[in-house]
C-alpha cells in the first residue's frame, strides 16, 4: 500500500473512531440524563417553552407558586390573554431572572408577573432543583450566568456542559422510561402551568417559626432590581404577586419590605393571601396538598381575578379573534380538557 | 487540585498542550512554571516550605560540588608531593567539612519535616504522661500547615544531596532546573520518591510531540483513573462505614473491612502512580515503577520489594546501609559475634538497622503510634521470617516439588496478603489497642451468617455496587496475571483498530460510568497525599 494511501486510510480509521465515541456518548447522555416524565415532571416545565410560539402577552416567572397557582388556559379562555408561565420548583430568584432575560431573546411580552416568594433565599440552595431549573435552558449567555449564579459549593459548571458527568451514576438505574423517552419528552404542562384536580384540605397549617432577620438579603433585592430594570428597560410592565399558598408562611415583615419597594418603584403589587376571600378560595376544596399549593379549582379563581387586572389595569387586549393564535388556543385547549378528563378519572374527581 | 479533579484533569491537558506548543528548550521551563501554578493552587501557604528545601539543597550541592572539585584540583596539583598517608588524611580532613554542609541540609530539612509533621504528636504524647503521672499541666496542640507531598520531596531532595555527598554524581548546577526536580507536579502528591539520575535526564530533555507516547501515557492514566475512581473510592464507602464503628461492625466484618482496606489501598495508590507514571510519559518523562503486583509475592520480604519500591529502596540506601556500616553497628558486630556466636551475633546488627528503618518508615507514612505499630510489625514479622528460614529450607528439601505447585504458591501468595492486610488494620482504626481488640474480635466473634445475610448491604453500597467492585477486581487481577509474561498496552496496540477502541473506549467508559465521582459522592483524597 502506497503511503498516501496509508495515511488516508488512517485519517478515514480516525474519524471513524471519533464519530463512533462522540454519537456514542451523545446517545448515552441521552439515556442517563433523567426524563421528568412520570414522577417530578417539574424538571420538564423550563424546556417547554421553546416549543411555542413566542407572542405571549404575559408572561410569569417565579416558583411553584406560579406554575401551580395560575392557569393560562383561563385568561385565554375568559380574557383573550395569551400568556406562559416560566417556572419550576424552588425557582430561585436569580434563575427568573435569566430566565426572562433568556425569554426577552425571543419575544417581548407587554407585563411579567413575578411572584415574589423566593426573595426569601439569597444564597443557593438545592442541587437538585437547579438542575430542573436550568437544565431545561437553551445554551445563551444568560444560561452561563444564570448557572454561575446558582451553583452550590458541591456543583461544577461541566456537569451542566455534559450532563452525564452528573448522572453517569444512573446506569445502574435506568427504567423503560429511559429509553422511551430518548429523543423527546412527554409535555407535562399546560402553558408552564402544572395541573392538579385532586383535593387534600388544608387543616392544622402551621405558623411560621420565628426568624433571626425578617430582611430579604441584598442578593436578591439585587436581583428583584434587575427584574425591575429589565422590565424597564423593554418597555414591560412588571406585576409582584404572592400566591395565596399557606405554607411556606409569609411573614408580615416580608410583606412590608415588598409593599414598600412595589411603592418605591411604582410597581403594582398584589398579595393573593388577602384576597382569599374576594376570590372565593376555600382551602378544603381548592387545594391538593394541604394548602401548599391550589387545584385547578383554586387556580382557575385567582387566575380569573389576575385576568381581570391585567384586562382593566394594564390594558391587555382580547386577542380571542385573531384567528391563528384561536386556532394555536383550540389545541391547547382541547389537551387541556382532556388532561382535566383523564386527572378526574384518576383522581375520582366529580 | 484532586487528582480526579476537572480542574487537575483541564490543567494536566492545557499543560500537555502548551509543553508540545512552546519551543522545545523552553519546555523545561513551562514545567517548572505548571509546578509552582499546581502547588500554589493546592496552598499559597504551602510555597515558602518547599522554596526551603530546593534553595537550602540547591546551595548545599553547589558547595558540595565546589569543595569535590578543590579536592581534586588540590591533589592533582600536590601528586607527586603527597604520599598515600598523607593523601588518605587530606582526604578524610575534606570529607568531614562535606559531612557538615550534609549535616546541615539534613538537620534543615528534616527539622521542618518533624516540626510541621511531628509537633502535635510529640505534644499529644507529653500530655498523655503528664496525664499518667498526675500532672494537670497540658501543652496545647500547634497549628502547623502541612505542606502537600512534603514527605516526598522532602525525601527526594535528601537523596540527591546524599548522593552529591556521596559522589555518586555531581550537583545540579542551574537552579531552576534543580527546583524543577524537587516540585515535578505529577509525583508530588504521592511519589514516586524519584533518584536525580534517574528522572534528570528526560525531565531535562527536549521532546517532540509523538503520538504513540502521548496515546501510551493516557492510556496510562485511563488505567490509574479505573482503579482509583472505579473500585478505590466506590470501596472507600464500606471501609470508612467498617472502621468508624467499631463497636456496631465486629468479627466476620473486621475480616471484610481488612480485605476492603487492603484493595482499596492497593487501587488507591497504584491508581494514582499510574496517573503520575501516564502524565510523565505523555511528556516524554520516565518516572521510576513504584509497584510490580505485590500481591502476588510469597513472602513480606518480596512484598515489600514490589510495594512502594522507591520508598523501600530509598530507606534501604539512606538509612539501613548508613547504618549497617557506621562505625558504632560495625563495634557492635564484633561485640555480638564475640559473645553470641557467628550465627546470631552477625544478625543483631541487620536487625538493629532494619528496626530502625521500619520504625522511620512507620513514623514517615504518620504521626501516630498507629504507624509506628505498623512498621515495627513488619520488622517482627521480617525479623521471624528470617529466623525460620532454616525450618523453610529443610521442609523444602524434604519436599522440593512444593515450590512448582500451583497450590503451594497460591498458599504463600494468600499468605502474604492476609497477613499485609492484617498489619494495615493499624492503619484503620483510631488508636492502637482498638485494632488489637478488633483483630481480636475475627476469633471470637462468629458472624459470618449475618454479614453474609445482608449485613454487607447496611455498608452504604447496594447489591449493583458490590457487582461493580467484583468485576474491578476481576480485571485488574487478570490484568495483572497478563503483566507477568508483558506489556499490556503492548500487546493491546498490536490488535486491530476495532479491538484497541473497544479496550481503550470500553475502559473510558467505565470510569465515566461506574466511577465514584461528582454531586453525592465525596471527593476522596488519595491516601498517600499527605504522607
Amino acid at each position: 500500500m502506497s503511503e498516501k494511501k496509508r495515511s488516508k486510510k488512517k485519517i478515514m480509521t480516525a474519524a471513524v473512531v471519533t464519530a463512533f465515541v462522540l454519537v456514542t456518548l451523545w446517545l448515552l447522555q441521552c439515556l442517563l440524563v433523567p426524563k421528568y416524565a412520570s414522577a417530578v415532571v417539574e424538571g420538564n416545565l423550563i424546556a417547554e417553552y421553546y416549543k411555542e410560539e413566542k407572542d405571549h402577552d404575559v408572561l410569569f416567572i417565579g416558583d411553584c407558586e406560579v406554575y401551580e397557582n395560575f392557569v393560562p388556559a383561563v385568561l385565554w379562555e375568559n380574557y383573550g390573554i395569551n400568556s406562559y408561565i416560566r417556572g419550576s420548583a424552588q425557582q430561585l430568584i436569580w434563575q427568573s431572572y435569566y430566565l426572562l432575560e433568556d425569554a426577552l431573546r425571543y419575544e417581548k411580552p407587554d407585563v411579567v408577573v413575578f411572584n415574589v416568594l423566593s426573595m426569601q433565599y439569597n444564597e443557593p440552595q438545592r442541587e437538585a432543583y437547579n438542575r430542573m431549573s436550568l437544565e431545561g435552558m437553551k445554551w445563551s449567555m444568560s444560561k452561563v450566568n444564570a448557572i454561575k449564579a446558582s451553583m452550590t459549593e458541591e456543583e461544577h459548571f461541566l456537569d451542566y456542559v455534559f450532563p452525564i458527568l452528573r448522572y453517569h451514576s444512573r446506569i445502574t438505574e435506568l427504567t423503560g422510561e429511559d429509553v422511551k423517552y430518548l429523543f423527546s419528552r412527554p409535555q407535562v404542562s399546560y402553558n408552564g402551568y402544572y395541573m392538579r384536580v385532586d383535593s387534600k384540605p388544608a387543616e392544622n397549617v402551621p405558623d411560621g417559626r420565628k426568624l433571626s432577620n425578617y430582611r430579604f438579603g441584598d442578593n436578591a433585592y439585587d436581583y428583584l432590581d434587575r427584574i425591575t430594570q429589565l422590565c424597564a428597560d423593554n418597555d414591560i410592565e412588571l406585576i409582584l404577586v404572592k400566591a395565596p399558598s399557606l405554607y411556606p408562611y409569609w411573614y408580615e415583615e416580608w410583606e412590608e419590605q415588598m409593599e414598600e419597594y412595589a411603592a418605591e418603584h411604582g410597581l403594582k403589587y398584589i398579595n393573593f393571601l388577602e384576597l382569599i376571600g374576594e376570590c372565593g378560595l376555600d382551602f378544603s376544596t381548592d387545594t391538593y396538598d394541604a394548602g401548599l399549593h391550589l387545584n385547578l379549582w383554586g387556580a382557575i379563581k385567582i387566575t380569573d381575578y389576575l385576568g381581570e387586572v391585567l384586562r382593566r389595569d394594564c390594558g391587555l387586549e382580547d386577542r380571542r379573534g385573531q384567528e391563528h393564535l384561536a386556532e394555536v388556543w383550540e389545541q391547547k385547549l382541547e389537551d387541556y380538557y382532556a388532561e382535566i378528563a383523564r386527572q378526574k378519572e384518576l383522581y375520582g374527581v366529580k | 487540585m484532586l487528582f480526579t479533579s476537572y480542574e487537575f484533569m483541564i490543567f494536566v491537558l492545557v499543560t500537555a498542550v502548551l509543553y508540545y506548543l512552546v519551543p522545545k528548550r523552553f519546555q523545561w521551563c513551562l514545567l517548572l512554571a505548571a509546578d509552582y501554578v499546581f502547588y500554589a493552587i493546592a496552598g499559597a501557604a504551602y510555597l515558602p516550605f518547599i522554596l526551603i528545601t530546593t534553595i537550602s539543597a540547591y546551595l548545599a550541592g553547589m558547595k558540595l560540588r565546589s569543595m569535590k572539585r578543590r579536592q581534586e584540583q588540590y591533589l592533582a596539583e600536590h601528586k607527586a608531593q603527597m604520599n598515600r598517608e598523607e593523601k588518605k588524611a587530606y582526604k578524610a580532613v575534606e570529607k568531614k567539612k562535606q559531612w557538615r554542609w550534609l549535616l546541615l541540609t539534613l538537620l534543615l530539612n528534616l527539622g521542618i519535616l518533624a516540626v510541621l509533621k511531628y509537633t502535635n504528636f510529640t505534644i499529644a504524647n507529653i500530655n498523655s504522661l503528664l496525664h499518667t503521672f498526675g500532672s494537670g499541666g497540658r501543652i496545647s496542640p500547634v497549628d502547623f500547615v502541612l505542606p502537600l507531598g512534603i514527605s516526598f520531596y522532602t525525601f527526594q531532595t535528601l537523596g540527591y544531596i546524599i548522593d552529591v555527598y556521596r559522589g555518586k554524581y555531581e550537583a545540579e548546577t542551574h537552579f531552576f532546573k534543580f527546583a524543577l526536580f524537587v516540585s515535578f507536579f505529577p509525583q508530588l502528591v504521592q511519589g514516586p520518591i524519584s533518584r536525580f539520575d534517574a528522572l534528570s535526564k528526560s525531565l531535562f530533555a527536549e521532546h517532540r510531540f509523538d503520538a504513540v507516547t502521548v496515546s501510551r501515557g493516557l492510556q496510562r492514566i485511563l488505567w490509574g483513573y479505573f482503579k482509583k475512581m472505579v473500585i478505590a473510592d466506590r470501596m472507600l464507602v464500606a471501609v470508612n462505614a467498617l472502621i468508624q464503628n467499631p463497636d456496631t461492625y465486629q468479627g466476620a466484618y473486621v475480616f471484610a473491612g481488612m480485605l476492603f482496606y487492603a484493595l482499596e489501598l492497593y487501587a488507591d495508590f497504584t491508581g494514582g502512580i499510574d496517573i503520575t507514571i501516564g502524565i510523565a510519559e505523555m511528556l516524554g518523562i520516565r518516572v521510576a515503577e513504584n509497584f510490580h503486583r505485590p500481591y502476588f509475592s510469597k513472602n513480606i520480604k518480596e512484598y515489600w520489594n514490589r510495594w512502594h519500591i522507591t520508598m523501600g529502596t530509598w530507606f534501604t540506601d539512606y538509612i539501613f546501609y548508613p547504618i549497617s556500616v557506621c562505625q558504632p553497628m560495625l563495634n557492635l558486630s564484633k561485640f555480638s559475634r564475640k559473645h553470641l556466636g557467628d550465627a546470631l551475633g552477625k544478625r543483631v546488627p541487620v536487625y538493629l538497622s532494619s528496626f530502625v528503618v521500619w520504625f522511620t518508615t512507620g513514623i514517615w507514612h504518620g504521626a501516630s503510634w498507629n504507624f509506628i505499630v505498623w512498621g515495627l510489625g513488619n520488622f517482627v514479622v521480617i525479623m521471624i521470617s528470617q529466623e525460620l528460614e532454616p525450618l523453610y529450607r529443610r521442609f523444602h528439601g524434604r519436599f522440593p516439588q512444593a515450590k512448582e505447585k500451583w497450590g503451594f504458591r497460591a498458599f504463600q501468595v494468600l499468605r502474604t496478603v492476609l497477613l499485609m492486610s492484617s498489619l494495615r488494620m493499624f492503619d484503620c482504626y483510631r488508636d492502637v489497642p482498638l485494632t488489637f481488640r478488633m483483630f481480636g474480635t475475627m476469633f471470637t466473634r462468629w458472624n459470618w451468617g449475618e454479614m453474609f445475610r445482608g449485613g454487607l448491604m447496611g455498608l452504604g453500597l447496594a447489591g449493583k455496587d458490590y457487582f461493580i467492585l467484583l468485576a474491578g477486581l476481576v480485571i485488574l487481577i487478570v490484568v495483572s496475571l497478563l503483566q507477568r509474561t508483558g506489556g499490556v498496552r503492548e500487546r493491546i496496540a498490536a490488535k486491530p483498530v476495532w479491538i484497541r477502541t473497544f479496550v481503550w473506549y470500553g475502559l473510558f467508559l467505565a470510569v465515566l460510568l461506574f466511577g465514584a465521582y461528582g454531586v453525592g459522592y465525596d471527593a476522596s483524597q488519595f491516601i498517600y497525599n499527605q504522607f
